[in-house]
């Protein structure tokens, strides 16, 4: 067992990397897009609305695997050549787009609208709500789920390997694929998914608890 | 540019997909039914139970919250039978696997819903002379599932889409089907396009319904 996993350990190592790098990328584009998408789905006028909401719902009505399938297979046939890794962070980036939206939204709209009256009371424009009411305390409501959903990135980043990304799930398949010991890679495997996303979701736990004096 | 749509080979394989999707159906209630009952007693267990068995119940949600479902699909169906006696067929083992997943969901929706019973309920039903099993089967439980029906829903829903999972391990629902009819006839961007109304309108419609279900259900807002 001690001598699998030492063999194992550099090929588990180098797919963790890239396992860490699908999930930044998908974290941080999908973090400033949805952040626009979805303050444009609160504030935007009546047809920039309806597609986003047309967007977020039909991206996050269909399972991730159908939507890296429909990005990597049929991108190319409408004009978009895309190799394995950039159809797979696109397609997990789509999704975590149309989540980070719905983050922006419960998070916006869970701010009393008294707050909005009293800041165009005191006179203040249309960003200087933003900027100094509305924002500050919406980014509270928004960390919690967020981070969350940081943790659910991760967890997606194994259906790269479904493509041929040699990520953290595919060097797992690759190393039993020559071992042909399957059980204690996978549980090697689980432990280090296990570590980063509970220290995640504690640390999403702590920010709840952190933010919870705010009273709706 | 320039692509022509073509479904013409979509149609004539559609019996791939209209089969595809009854198995993603049947995958995903079955799944759903025994994680209710996994979840159920669990969270009874756990309301009711000492430190220790609470630490395990724990242990096992955090587990299976923090692992990539299709890395638990490949240790059920390539790791498990290694170590242990046992045969089973690809769909089997991801029903299995779904199960023991939403069962660890569960356990947390159940748990905030026993939580979320008002506590004059239980205090009626000791007051009327119930047993504490009676308590449970006739005060907690009916008033628990009511409070737990659309969190229920959401993860039914949830777990519908990940059946598309299942095609990792070649069991032939949907998202299997729409990858044969991609290998086979090459009309990709066809096939996907119809999977995925497939998909909308099939998890849409459910939803509707579900959300009906939960209307005729719904906790009057007196007696909560």
């Amino acid at each position: 067992m001690l001598e699998q996993v030492v063999y194992a350990l550099p090929f588990l190592l180098d797919g963790f990397w890239i396992t860490l790098i699908v999930s930044a990328l998908t974290v941080s584009i999908s973090l400033v897009v949805g952040v626009v998408l979805g303050c444009a789905l609160i504030y935007g006028p009546q047809s920039l609305k309806l597609a986003i909401r047309l967007f977020s719902d039909t991206i996050r009505g269909i399972p991730i695997l159908v939507l890296i399938f429909f990005v990597y297979y049929g991108f190319p046939a409408i004009g978009l050549d895309l190799d394995a890794f950039n159809a797979a962070v696109t397609a997990l980036t789509l999704f975590k787009v149309a989540q980070v939206i719905e983050y922006v939204r419960g998070a916006v709209q869970s701010i009393p609208a008294g707050q909005t009256e009293a800041a165009r009371a005191i006179g203040l424009t249309f960003t200087g709500r933003l900027r100094y009411v509305i924002f500050p305390q919406a980014t509270r409501r928004f960390l919690p789920p967020w981070i969350n959903g940081v943790a659910d990135a991760v967890k997606g980043s194994a259906l790269v390997s479904l493509l041929g990304v040699v990520d953290l799930m595919h060097a797992i398949n690759q190393v039993i694929g020559r071992t042909y010991e399957a059980m204690p890679l996978y549980i090697l495997g689980a432990v280090i998914y296990f570590a980063v996303n509970y220290s995640l979701s504690l640390l999403s736990r702590y920010y709840e608890r952190r933010f919870s004096y705010i009273q709706a | 540019m320039g692509y022509d749509l073509n479904f013409t080979l979509i149609w004539r394989n559609f019996d791939k997909l209209a089969e595809g999707l009854l198995l993603s159906l049947q995958l995903a209630v079955l799944s759903i039914g025994i994680g209710i009952v996994i979840g159920l007693v669990l969270a009874v267990i756990f309301v009711s139970g000492g430190r220790f068995t609470r630490a395990v119940i724990a242990a096992y949600v955090e587990f299976i919250r923090n692992v990539p479902l299709l890395l638990l699909i490949y240790l059920v169906f390539y790791g498990v039978p290694q170590v242990v006696d046992l045969r089973y067929d690809a769909s089997t083992s991801f029903v299995v696997t779904l199960s023991i997943y939403s069962g660890a969901y569960l356990v947390e929706v159940f748990r905030a819903g026993l939580d979320a019973v008002p506590k004059g309920q239980i205090d009626a039903g000791l007051a009327i002379g119930l047993t504490p099993w009676q308590r449970l089967v006739h005060v907690r439980l009916p008033a628990m599932m009511r409070i737990t029906l659309p969190a229920l829903s959401n993860t039914f829903i949830s777990l519908f889409k990940d059946t598309s999972l299942a095609s990792v391990i070649a069991v032939p629902e949907l998202t299997w089907g729409a990858q044969w009819i991609n290998f086979n006839t090459f009309r990709i961007v066809e096939v996907y396009l119809v999977v995925t109304v497939i998909y909308l309108v099939t998890g849409y419609g459910l939803l509707y319904l579900l959300r009906a279900l939960e209307r005729r259900f719904r906790v009057s807002r007196n007696d909560a």
